[in-house]
């Protein structure tokens, strides 16, 4: 009997983003190279009754919502890439990626949610949207930002993979 | 029928379900100062919502951001401010209601029956699973979601080793992750419609754990003898079959309101597609043709657990203050326009439409 890996489907339709789009942008290249501790990339291009990833940023990056049903919307000259929003969304959709982190390698703070939980330290295997193995990471921080079981894991990765890793899986 | 209940039981307010619906409209006819009796079938209280371990969405008065199961909690809490009012009995169903005498029967346990006397109904039942026919469904290991869900997240047993998920709306999306959280490895997940039904992030968060979504593909037959083995698929696009190993497959192709008793009640029912099923006619305070009767949540139509809150909370107040309690009337627009924004959405538009057919202006 068979597997369904010979299928994969990438269409955006099937949940996978393929480019920017409102709701999916990237942060300014400029600041974001020098900005410390990163900025927020937010990938949720599709217009739902959500607005947590507003609610909790404490510096008013996320712009606010009109309608509930907006589209998040970020203005990169105020965001700290504190990483609450990585932890508060239910949606699992916002990324904080620090290239300020070192010459070749940049960091990008995740959710996870899963067990094992890597340690500081670990080596874990990076995944990109549909769930294939880009490279290795390196876990530098494991953060508990809520303290609500979502943790936020802090990986460096070479900086070629910032646009692709969104998960990561632990090895062992 | 035992003794000790062979005496009708009075209540003011009767809400029957208690999930997120009834408990809100409880705790908001509690607060405007009426009794309230909930009676709940299941062993606790919370609905839907005890098996939710993911983080909700929504907005910050509906609780966004928090995992459905605390939001229960939050709810219990609310509760527990009107020692004297609010009444629960979980373990006991209501069974029938009685047109001529409004008389309510109900059953604790299997064996212990009992009669009640509302003077007002809230009925929030929420709804029932879907299931699809196919060859060989009923063989160990067909499963709807649902179950799936509460043995993994109430119970805290495996389903199984490699689960297909069929269905890629919210509840197969959200399932899906859970159970990879749990250790469960979900081989794929089928959906017919060209699309995926749930909500973008919620696919995209399994996509990027590497969980292929078939689109325009649906299971035909289960596979093995004793026990789950595989899955035959179609591919809607092309007619191509092909086999895939699981041993667990679990269906999560919609859901059906449930609120039986407002048939016998005599309420004006419509079927509505949009919201999954047949419904009660009702005004936008929730209230439906039988004065007695509110509606609220799933049973009022498959939508949100944000949304069922607020209807139960505009039941539960409107029912207190067809009792003569006092109520801030203001509170009625702040829960219209808290619906309102939720509806707003492009993905709301199937909600829109099938309440345009049964809301009473
Ligand atoms: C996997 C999954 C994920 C979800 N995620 C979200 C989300 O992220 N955000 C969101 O807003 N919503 C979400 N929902 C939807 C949400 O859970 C439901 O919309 C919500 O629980 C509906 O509330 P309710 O009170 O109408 O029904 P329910 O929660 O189903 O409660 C109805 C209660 O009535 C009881 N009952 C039924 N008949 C009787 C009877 N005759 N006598 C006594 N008791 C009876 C039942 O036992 C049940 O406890 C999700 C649902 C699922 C399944």
């Amino acid at each position: 009997m068979g597997t369904v890996s010979v299928f994969v489907d990438k269409a955006f339709k099937s949940g996978v983003l393929n480019g920017e789009q409102p709701g999916a942008v990237l942060p300014p290249d400029k600041l974001w190279e020098s900005k410390k501790n990163g900025l927020v990339i937010i990938e949720c291009p599709q217009r739902i009754p959500c607005n947590p990833c507003n609610t909790s940023c404490p510096a008013g990056a996320v712009k606010p919502f009109e309608d509930i049903n907006d589209l998040p919307s970020v203005d990169y000259a105020k965001c700290t890439g504190c990483a609450l929003c990585v932890a508060t969304c239910p949606g699992l959709a916002c990324f904080v990626v620090d290239l300020s982190f070192s010459n070749e390698r940049a960091l990008i703070k995740l959710p996870y949610e899963m067990l094992p939980l890597p340690d500081p330290g670990d080596e874990v295997e990076c995944l990109d949207r549909v769930g294939e193995a880009v490279g290795p990471g390196r876990v530098e921080a494991v953060l508990e930002p809520l303290k609500d079981s979502t943790k936020v894991l802090v990986v460096s990765v070479k900086k070629n993979l910032i646009l692709d890793v969104r998960a990561v899986r632990a090895v062992n | 029928m035992n003794e000790k209940h062979s005496e009708i039981q009075e209540a003011e307010i009767l809400v029957i379900g208690g999930g997120a619906a009834g408990l809100s409209a409880a705790a908001e006819a509690a607060s405007a100062g009426a009794g309230v009796l909930v009676l709940e079938s299941d062993l606790h209280l919370g609905g839907q919502l005890v098996k939710q371990t993911h983080k909700f969405f929504g907005s910050k008065d509906e609780y966004a951001g928090t995992r459905g199961f605390l939001i229960a909690g939050k709810l219990l809490e609310e509760l527990s401010a009107y020692p004297d009012k609010v009444k629960t009995m979980t373990n006991t169903a209501a069974m029938g209601y009685y047109k001529n005498d409004g008389v309510v029967t109900a059953m604790r346990g299997e064996e212990e029956y009992f009669k009640l006397k509302p003077k007002r109904i809230v009925m929030a039942t929420g709804a029932q699973e879907r299931l699809i026919a196919f060859p060989n469904n009923d063989l160990p290991g067909v499963y709807g979601a649902g179950a799936v869900q509460t043995l993994m997240n109430v119970y805290g047993v495996s389903p199984g080793d490699r689960v297909l998920m069929v269905g890629a709306g919210n509840i197969g999306l959200i399932v899906s992750y859970q159970l990879i959280q749990a250790g469960v490895s979900v081989v794929g997940i089928l959906e017919a419609m060209p699309n995926i039904g749930g909500y973008w992030v919620h696919a995209a968060k399994i996509r990027r754990l590497g969980v292929p979504i078939l689109l325009r593909h649906t299971i035909r037959a289960a596979l093995g003898s004793e026990t789950v083995q595989g899955a035959l698929v179609e591919s809607l696009a092309t007619g191509e079959r092909f086999q895939l190993d699981c041993d667990i497959i679990c269906m999560a192709v919609g859901l059906t309101p449930t609120a039986e008793m407002l048939w016998q009640a005599g309420c004006a029912m419509k079927y509505i597609p949009e919201l999954c099923g047949h419904v009660p006619v009702r005004n936008k305070r929730q209230r439906t043709t039988h004065e007695d009767f509110w509606i609220a949540g799933d049973a009022a139509g498959i939508e949100e657990a944000s949304a069922a809150m607020i209807e139960g909370r505009v039941a539960g107040l409107d029912a207190a203050a067809s009792l003569g309690y006092s109520v801030d009337e203001n509170r009625f627009d702040v829960f219209a326009e808290r619906l309102n924004s939720l509806r707003r959405g492009d993905t709301a538009a199937k909600i829109r439409s099938g309440l345009e057919k049964v809301v009473a202006a």
